[in-house]
């Protein structure tokens, strides 16, 4: 934990809605003193609404923002000493690139003299010197970027926020651009706030990243951590390329996965534990020595990809995985293949079933998902409250509304090497988790049919009513 | 094939006759004396000369028409413009059905027939108690003036980045700073536009004045040629007037076409 005066910026509890969604649940996080920190995840996913409550666009529904120990949740943004680089640029569009720039400075009467210092030193620090007079809707995208990062410096922020600021470039600018910034924020030595959906471009800036996705924050951690011990499943799979897979813990430091026993370096799960297993594409390694080889597969696919071959197996055991490597392997041929027990990241299943709770609604029928089903309701009472379980393969997806007991859209899939684990959102916005070897698309609208036999009625919790 | 470019051809000269004709008439008939419209008696600015000199009569009360006009174009499309401006800035930030709603509501006193607002505002000023004269005409053009400003600003605000006022206010301008620093320059091509328009709607409104002038003797050029021409025929003067305000509306058309073809031009080259 760090020092209470090197935390510039604290979020405590902050929730906020727009009308019935739910944008943020239950944000905290401290950001350091000259920290480079990322909010990385999906569109949708909270993070510009975070940045936005920092720079005071919007006071967030609960929870508190504190900045250098005083609460700011009422601060207007004109009265925080912190500034902002807008998706886009935001440049004003009847202003020189000089007067955009000192646009801060004139609001407060600042001497001239001293506002063209300023002026010439920031745009220096952007290499954009010789474009003092230039309107700015004649400058390329690259050139409004440097120019909207240089009216952010010139107040002299303690934090720097940045949203998406090179989301509208090409490729190799952005490439050039990461670096200058990388280089700014060390000359400067201020904190920066930035926000991006591109975990590259996370991975390469940042000291800390903060990955959110549907309004959590899911890990907090350095690149390294977040690319080596991803938390769950969703961290593993948005931050580069990654085979997860269903796995049990056998004791500490045996796991076993793809019908196979492995070392690993993780302990305290317990005996006998389901858990999910990531292994990186370029952690599995091919060898020709029998004593090293774990398992053997069958080379299905080989594709060149620049620096390395990306290439498909089937395991002896009918699991698919990807594996990057520098050399070739052709299809069709056999091969033997072993994982470093460090490579192997364990963790810990977020559910086992779906759950849910229900309402029985007299004899052989209960409510749940806002949907009444047939299932035995022997044991329980008409109006009882209980919980439901359905076990994720035993959810039916059909690609038509008839026979099915409630519709929803497919939001997120992940393939588990033998199947895929979808998430589907019912059109009341509850989450079912399923799992199938149909081949379903992200946004698919699919009925949910749920068999009477396939639902488990279980006891409320105590004090869940 | 020939024959039909002909066909083609002589209708939209006989379609610009019809349009232009009694325009071009009024304009020709003001340069000769004859007192009997129609009559050539030779070419003269005479008519001109008396409307300039005050020698033609009741040149006074055209004088006060002519002022009251001006003034009371000049006040509507002023509050207009700053009403609409406001107004349209609110409509943008509305969501979903809301927007649509509002939009619609601004488009109705639009196609709404001038002799029924003019008659409700009439019922409207008598409901209210106040008395007619000024101010209830001024009220009245701000009324039907207000639509058309808004029709102008909003694809201004489309076109503008949405953040540019958040950006002001980042930079440390308070919301008045950023309004005035910051959006109305942005907005600034919209306003005029609709300040332009708003302008020549109220200086050629007959129907609402007519009916929120009150008794109080209170003439606008349009009142005020009305009934000259129901007193025994139109006072000759009106003819040049006439032809003076055609003129000065098709330079004021002109300015609005060009500006708003280089505004074009200045998209497409982005």
């Amino acid at each position: 934990m760090a020092e209470e005066k090197d935390i510039i910026i604290r979020l405590e509890h902050i929730s906020k809605s727009f009308g019935d969604k739910k944008v943020l649940d239950d944000i905290s996080l401290e950001v350091k003193r000259g920290e480079f920190v990322t909010f990385l995840g999906p569109s949708g996913c909270g993070k510009t609404t975070t940045l936005r409550l920092i720079a005071g666009f919007g006071k967030p529904d609960e929870g508190t923002v504190t900045m250098e120990g005083k609460v700011i949740n009422d601060v207007p943004p004109y009265k925080r000493k912190l500034n902002t680089v807008f998706q886009r640029y935001a440049l004003f569009p009847h202003l020189d690139v000089y007067d955009n720039v000192a646009f801060g400075l004139k609001l407060q009467k600042v001497p001239e003299d001293e506002i063209e210092k300023r002026v010439k030193r920031v745009l220096k620090l952007v290499s954009m010197s010789d474009y003092e007079d230039r309107d700015v809707e004649s400058l390329s995208g690259g050139q409004q970027q440097r120019v909207a990062i240089a009216r952010a410096l010139i107040n002299q922020p303690q934090v720097l926020l940045l949203d998406e600021p090179l989301a509208a470039l090409d490729l190799k600018m952005r490439k050039d651009m990461q670096i200058e910034l990388k280089e700014m924020h060390k000359k400067l030595g201020i904190t920066f706030i930035y926000v991006t959906h591109d975990q590259e471009e996370a991975l390469t800036l940042s000291d800390t990243i903060v990955v959110m996705n549907e309004g959590k924050i899911q890990q907090i951690g350095t690149p390294i951590d977040i690319y080596n011990e991803p938390v769950n499943c969703f961290v593993a799979d948005f931050i580069g390329e990654s085979n997860i897979l269903k796995g049990r813990m056998l004791r500490d430091r045996r796991v076993a996965f793809i019908k196979h026993e492995f070392d690993c370096v993780d302990e305290g799960f317990g005996e006998n534990v389901k858990v999910d297993v990531v292994v990186r594409p370029e952690d599995i390694y091919f060898t020709t020595d029998p004593a090293k080889c774990q398992f053997k597969a069958k080379v299905n696919s080989c594709t060149f990809k620049g620096v390395h071959y990306e290439m498909w197996v089937d395991t002896d055991t009918g699991y698919e995985l990807m594996i990057q490597d520098y050399d070739p392997y052709p299809v069709g041929s056999e091969v033997m293949l072993y994982i470093d027990p460090d490579d192997i990241q364990v963790m810990k299943k977020e559910r086992l079933a779906n759950t849910y709770p229900a309402k029985v609604k007299g004899e052989g029928k209960v409510e749940f998902l806002d949907t009444e089903f047939t299932c035995n309701t022997e044991g329980f009472q008409d109006g009882d409250e209980v919980v439901a379980t359905i076990h994720f393969e035993k959810v039916d997806l059909l690609d038509h509304e008839e026979d099915a007991d409630l519709t929803g859209n497919v939001e997120f899939i992940l393939y588990m090497g033998d199947h895929y684990h979808l998430t589907v959102k019912t059109d009341a916005g509850e989450n079912i988790w399923v799992d199938t070897n149909d081949i379903w698309d992200k946004g698919d609208f699919v009925g949910i049919k749920i068999l009477p036999e396939d639902i488990q009625l279980s006891k409320a919790a105590a004090g869940n009513e | 094939m020939k024959a039909n470019r002909f066909f083609a051809k002589a209708y939209i000269w006989l379609l610009l006759i019809v349009l232009y004709a009694p325009i071009v008439f009024i304009v020709v008939f003001s340069f000769t004396e004859a007192k009997s419209l129609g009559n050539w008696t030779g070419f003269s600015t005479q008519l001109y000369q008396n409307l300039f000199n005050g020698s033609m009569q009741n040149s006074s009360g055209l004088l006060s028409a002519v002022k009251n006009t001006l003034l009371i174009a000049l006040a509507a499309s002023v509050v207009a413009t700053i009403l609409g401006t406001i107004a349209a800035i609110g409509i943008y930030h509305l969501h979903g059905r809301k927007r649509g709603v509002m939009t619609f509501l601004n488009n109705i006193p639009m196609i709404n027939p001038d002799i029924i607002t003019g008659v409700s505002l009439f019922l409207l000023f008598v409901f209210l108690g106040i008395s007619q004269g000024y101010l209830t005409v001024i009220l009245a053009h701000i009324t039907f003036c207000t639509p058309y400003v808004v029709l102008n600003v909003m694809p201004k605000l489309r076109q503008m980045n949405p953040n540019i006022y958040e950006a002001a206010l980042d930079l440390g301008a308070t919301p008045a700073q950023a309004l005035r620093k910051v959006l109305v320059p942005a907005l600034r091509p919209g306003m005029v536009s609709g300040f332009i328009l708003s302008f020549t709607m109220s200086l050629d409104d007959f129907a609402v004045t007519f009916f929120t002038r009150g008794t109080i003797g209170l003439d606008t050029l349009s009142t005020y040629i009305y009934a000259d021409a129901r007193k025994g025929g139109l006072t000759p003067e009106l003819k040049p007037l006439m032809s003076i305000l055609f003129l000065v509306i098709l330079i004021v058309l002109l300015v609005i076409n060009i500006r708003q073809s280089k505004q074009l031009s200045s998209i497409e080259k982005k």
